[in-house]
């Protein structure tokens, strides 16, 4: 092939690049492995991570361990898919352009919105790009609102994002664990937006009426951060006044895949279509009339828009899309509603049973969903580190995130615990907490 | 019975929505085991939804036959040749998705304990020393889930380094020729893009650099090779005038492909890069991600990157050696909720391991005979703006062909019809009607063959008949789609018509 090209040797090729910037040698790296031998490496590493089946994990605080269908991943398995890209060339691209619009749909049916994207990075990064659109829209306010209750890792990769810009961000304080109304109605005068989470970081659902009610009166736009399995159940944020309604996606047919991918949505109102950052696909005909699928908005991007798009955001989570999609179709709206509830009933029995034991409360009184905060008579740590000996996770330590929680776990509960699972998280605390080991 | 046409008569596939019947199953769940609980008691009334969602009911074959129907209509890696310019679009080992798929991995929970999940602190610290010695650079951080969001985790450790000097300074220097998320990162780290020229080779003038560069400058954003797949060759003086006004110069590492083994980064002199894992490290595409974008750091620039960072500490025993550092007062701060896309960085680490040294740098190699032979067999045909010897990918232009009325577009659409996805196109701006060819080191010779005759037959078409070029592609799921409806009567979620 050099001969062809009239090259005399491959070095001839790097004419471009003058000798002294070249590399010397070769890069100290390992292998090669053949395939045999790097499996025997992976299985090593996997390996040396512990993972349900050994342990009963109740750990969430964002990312779920829900039961994935297994025709999920056949489906994102199949080459068409995961070996594609973007849909450029939208006549060769129909089966992801479709996959993503009834993706979008499925996300505006699920939050009650009217348009949704066609995917973000994760609902921590949807946080941000929520809280960059309301600055968009609202081009003379320069303040954002965030409850406390949001997902932690949310506001700090909000603040990570809004930094540069000299955006001033202030954090409303929280009563009984949900966001008191009060300190936000003080909080949000002239900012752009108020971000909520619903359920929130606790579990907890929070006066949304009220928060929205607050959002209204001061001129900002109301951000809903909302759990898409929850929505099987609970009232949507288009029916609170959500003016974008954002989240976090994995729990509908990914694998918690130590924190990535993950798969952030956002879904806003019709006015507000063309300030949505990332993908938008949209339905249209080709040259004799049949439906078809393209890329729509793109003006808003930045491979048109360059400094002025509405975000940098290139690639989307297409492949997770495509998880959630399929996830939704095999378990249908009937299926939908009745995991809620049977999320619902479980995590609420384990409430129940854990305040049974001795020492141990439930920290908050109001209305949850999988996930509730249980306060111990010692540190959370402790805990957690001496029912990790017996292969229990019981969930996570709220002193890594939140001030006085020192002496408390967030306890997540989902579909594929059992009873007898839940039961076992029982008797170990009571053991652990009665034999004085913590 | 005569059977429909196959390339007319496509039958559309209804979306979901359209298909199922109430009560239909496709999940069974786990027997409830503990009281069933009445919501609007247990959540209160007015927290209930009163009403859907609004999903349609699917068995298993139903929902698995719709996606595999939709799956056919793509075109894909697996399928054959896609040269999309700049994306890298290389062959994807298996093994890589089998590795990825370990339950070790895939059920593995962010907030587990460290000392549960040393295999992938393991993965990732050695992910990012095997990233830092290909790229010369001193740090890594794995957090970003795409390129783009490398771009930005990136600006925004450049502005804390001149925020800590005393002033983050305003600009950022972007060529012409560079990809548009360039510009756009650098808005959104606060930055103004100030855009420079190429010269007549595609390159950085270094002249109109020497001009704009002050001691407002931020830093330079440079794709090396550049978007039309040239090296910049005077990248050394580049760097020297950069550096000369105190600002930092920053590598898009799109084109990493081009140099494995061949040139580092990090001891030319840069100061940041990012690395897209989805492109040069070959975690398959996904329809649009997830990608990876991790970045690349002097040490004098890691105090700034996202926290947490990996550490490995001999000294503790074994089982808790790796573990996570949050102390990190100067970072940036998170720019992803967890750690990042793992998943991809565990297909990216088999890749890697899989090929070792002699392998990364046979990848360069050929990615740029690969190149070169495309290009030199097409140079007769098409418009070559730059004549150079090219390094991963090359440009073309369609203009010889717009004087018979045919654009880039059309011979992109034209590609369909014979099975090949089509370059890039009107990308880079600065070439006009531009077709970016990128073959990558995964096509055989055959392969490559192919493409050159089927690009000479189009070049022919576009003289003898360009209708057939313009009316293309006829041989796809459908015809050329009407772009300015889409905008203009905007429908992105589907709706119950007749409800």
């Amino acid at each position: 092939m050099l001969r062809s090209i009239g090259a005399s040797s491959f070095d001839d090729l790097l004419a471009n690049i003058p000798e002294s910037l070249r590399l010397c040698g070769d890069i100290d790296v390992p292998g090669p492995l053949s395939e045999p031998e790097l499996m025997v490496h992976m299985e090593r590493l996997a390996g040396l991570n512990k993972v349900p089946g050994e342990v009963t994990s109740f750990l969430g605080g964002g990312i779920y361990d829900h039961a994935v269908p297994a025709a999920v991943h056949h489906i994102t398995g199949l080459p068409h898919f995961y070996t594609a890209y973007t849909p450029y060339q939208a006549e060769v691209s129909q089966g992801t352009l479709q996959v993503i619009y009834e993706f979008q749909s499925l996300i505006a049916e699920l939050t009650g919105m009217e348009v949704a994207n066609a995917s973000l990075y994760d609902g921590a990064t949807a946080v941000a790009e929520a809280a960059l659109m309301a600055l968009g829209i609202q081009r003379k306010r320069r303040k954002i609102c965030v409850s406390e209750s949001v997902n932690p890792a949310a506001r700090a990769v909000l603040r990570t994002y809004i930094a540069a810009w000299g955006i001033e961000l202030v954090e409303i304080p929280l009563n009984g664990g949900t966001t008191d109304v009060a300190a936000a109605t003080d909080a949000c005068a002239d900012a752009a937006a108020v971000i909520v989470q619903q359920p929130n970081f606790f579990g907890l659902l929070e006066p949304a009426d009220a928060l929205s009610a607050a959002a209204e009166e001061a001129g900002a736009l109301l951000v809903a951060s909302v759990d898409p399995i929850s929505l099987g159940l609970v009232r949507p944020p288009a029916e609170y006044g959500a003016a974008i309604a954002i989240g976090e996606g994995q729990s509908l047919g990914s694998p918690v895949a130590y924190g990535g991918p993950l798969l952030g949505f956002m879904a806003t109102t019709s006015k507000h279509a063309r300030r949505m950052p990332g993908r938008i696909i949209g339905t249209t005909v080709d040259t004799e009339g049949r439906r078809g699928y393209v890329m729509t908005l793109q003006t808003r991007e930045q491979h048109i828009r360059r400094e002025k798009a509405t975000s940098n955001i290139c690639t989307n989570q297409g492949l997770v899309a495509l998880a959630a999609t399929a996830y939704l179709s095999i378990l249908g709206g009937t299926g939908l509603r009745e995991l809620a509830s049977h999320v619902l009933a479980k995590s609420h029995y384990a409430a129940a049973e854990l305040s049974k034991v001795p020492g141990v409360k439930l920290r908050f009184d109001g209305p949850f969903f999988r996930e509730f905060v249980i306060e111990l008579p010692v540190e959370g740590s402790v805990v957690k580190e001496a029912l990790t000996d017996i292969g229990i996770w019981p969930g996570i330590k709220c002193g890594c995130y939140y001030r006085d929680m020192d002496n408390c776990l967030l306890v997540s509960v989902t579909e594929k615990h059992s009873r007898r699972d839940i039961d076992s998280l029982v008797s170990g605390l009571a053991a652990v907490l009665a034999t004085g080991e913590a | 019975m005569t059977g429909p046409d196959r390339t007319r008569d496509t039958v559309v596939e209804p979306t979901i929505f359209e298909l199922g019947r109430p009560g239909r199953r496709g999940f069974r769940l786990p027997e409830l085991d503990v009281p069933a609980l009445d919501p609007a008691e247990a959540l209160g009334a007015a927290n209930v939804r009163r009403a859907g969602p609004d999903i349609p009911d699917l068995s298993e074959p139903e929902a698995v036959r719709h996606f595999t129907r939709l799956a056919e209509l793509n075109h894909h890696v697996d399928r054959g040749f896609y040269p999309l310019g700049s994306c890298t679009m290389k062959y994807n080992p298996k093994i890589n998705e089998d590795a990825a798929a370990l339950p070790g991995f895939t059920r593995l929970h962010p907030e587990a304990e460290e000392r549960c999940c040393q295999g992938a602190l393991s993965l990732m610290y050695h992910l990012s020393r095997h990233l830092c010695e290909i790229s010369g650079m001193d740090a890594v951080t794995l957090e970003p889930p795409a390129g783009a969001s490398g771009e930005l985790t990136g600006m925004l450790m450049i502005r804390a380094y001149h925020a800590a000097r005393g002033n983050p300074r305003s600009k950022v220097i972007v060529p012409d020729s560079a990809h548009g998320t360039n510009p756009a990162s650098l808005t959104l780290a606060g930055y103004e893009a100030v855009e420079i020229v190429s010269d007549d080779e595609g390159r950085i003038d270094v002249d109109e650099l020497r001009r704009v560069a002050d001691d407002e400058t931020a830093a330079i954003m440079i794709t090396n090779p550049n978007t039309l797949g040239v090296f910049e060759t005077h990248i050394a003086e580049i760097i020297e005038i950069v550096h000369g006004v105190g600002g930092l110069v920053y590598m898009d590492g799109a084109n990493l492909n081009a140099l494995l083994g061949i040139v580092r980064p990090g001891d030319i002199g840069f100061d940041v890069m990012h690395f897209n894992l989805h492109k040069t490290f070959s975690a398959p595409h996904g329809g649009g991600g997830p990608g990876s974008g991790p970045v690349g750091v002097t040490a004098e620039l890691a105090p700034y990157l996202p926290y947490p960072v990996i550490s490995m500490d001999d000294a503790r025993p074994e089982g808790r050696k790796f573990h996570f550092d949050y102390e990190r007062p100067e970072s940036i701060g998170k720019v992803h909720g967890i750690y990042g896309n793992f998943l991809v960085a565990v297909k990216a680490y088999a890749y890697i391991l899989s090929l070792g040294p002699s392998g990364l740098r046979r990848v360069a190699e050929n990615a740029l005979i690969n190149a070169n032979y495309l290009q030199t067999a097409l140079r007769d045909h098409y418009d070559l703006p730059h004549g150079d010897y090219c390094q991963h990918e090359f440009v073309l232009s369609a203009s010889k062909q717009k004087r018979h009325g045919v654009r880039a577009l059309d011979i992109a659409k034209r590609l369909l019809d014979f099975g090949v996805h089509a370059p890039t196109i009107y990308f880079p701006l600065i070439v006009k009607e531009a077709l970016m060819i990128e073959p990558t080191e995964t096509e055989s010779r055959e392969s490559l063959d192919h493409f050159i005759e089927v690009m000479k037959a189009i070049a022919l078409e576009s003289e003898s008949d360009p209708g057939i070029v313009q009316g293309a592609p006829t041989a796809t799921p459908v015809s050329r789609l009407d772009e300015a409806r889409a905008a203009k009567d905007l429908d992105v979620a589907w709706k119950r018509r007749n409800a």
